[in-house]
């Protein structure tokens, strides 16, 4: 009797830790540093959301192109998903048309990259706020 | 909105966040994540300068 509410114990609290796992990964690529934030790890929420936010906005401004959802080149459907990597920011800028005009300048090519690897960074941050979460990192 | 930096200033600003993230997500403790951010902006840093030696002389 006493193992198996023992038993249903560990389950439950199993399943919860699952449960904040996921949450964590979710809210960390929607919103950078969320993940964290989440987890009460507020310092390094705030840096990844100053870090990845300052990447993506310094990258529009530079005049960088956004990638749209495609299936023509693999470069641009690469550079979609890395985009997509930021969560809302990708999305709330696309809804927005930002990055829509033609490139004119050089530094555009860097914005690009600016903001395809502020994508990618976040979804490691994301994925970094999920292992803190199931209790693979301390 | 067109924000014109230079190539220097830009691959600076690149190396700054791009370690701040690996510090905090390669690292466990708060003190290996400031040591290991500032070893990667190091080898940011000391990679740029190497590769734009070999562009000059390239182009010289």
């Amino acid at each position: 009797m006493m193992a198996q509410r023992e038993d249903a114990a560990k389950k439950t609290a199993d399943s919860k830790t699952n449960r904040l796992g996921y949450m964590a990964l979710i809210a960390g690529w929607l919103i950078p540093g969320a993940g964290h934030l989440l987890l009460k790890r507020w310092v390094r929420g705030a840096l990844i959301l100053a870090s990845i936010s300052c990447m993506f906005v310094l990258g529009i401004m530079m005049g960088a192109r956004l990638y749209a959802p495609n299936t023509a080149d693999l470069l641009d459907m690469l550079g979609f998903l890395g985009d997509l990597g930021s969560g809302l920011l990708y999305l709330v800028g696309h809804g927005l048309g930002l990055g829509q005009a033609p490139v004119q300048v050089v530094t555009a090519d860097y914005g690009a990259k600016f903001v395809v690897v502020a994508g990618l960074l976040n979804l490691i941050a994301a994925v970094d706020a999920h292992s803190i979460a199931v209790g693979r990192k301390p | 909105m067109n924000l014109a930096l230079s190539h220097f200033t830009t691959v600076i600003l690149f190396a700054i966040f791009a370690s701040i993230i690996f510090g905090i997500t390669q690292r466990s403790s708060p003190r290996a994540m400031v040591r290991y951010g500032a070893y990667c902006f190091a080898l940011f840093l000391a990679a740029v300068v190497a590769a734009s030696w070999v562009m000059y002389f390239i182009r010289h």
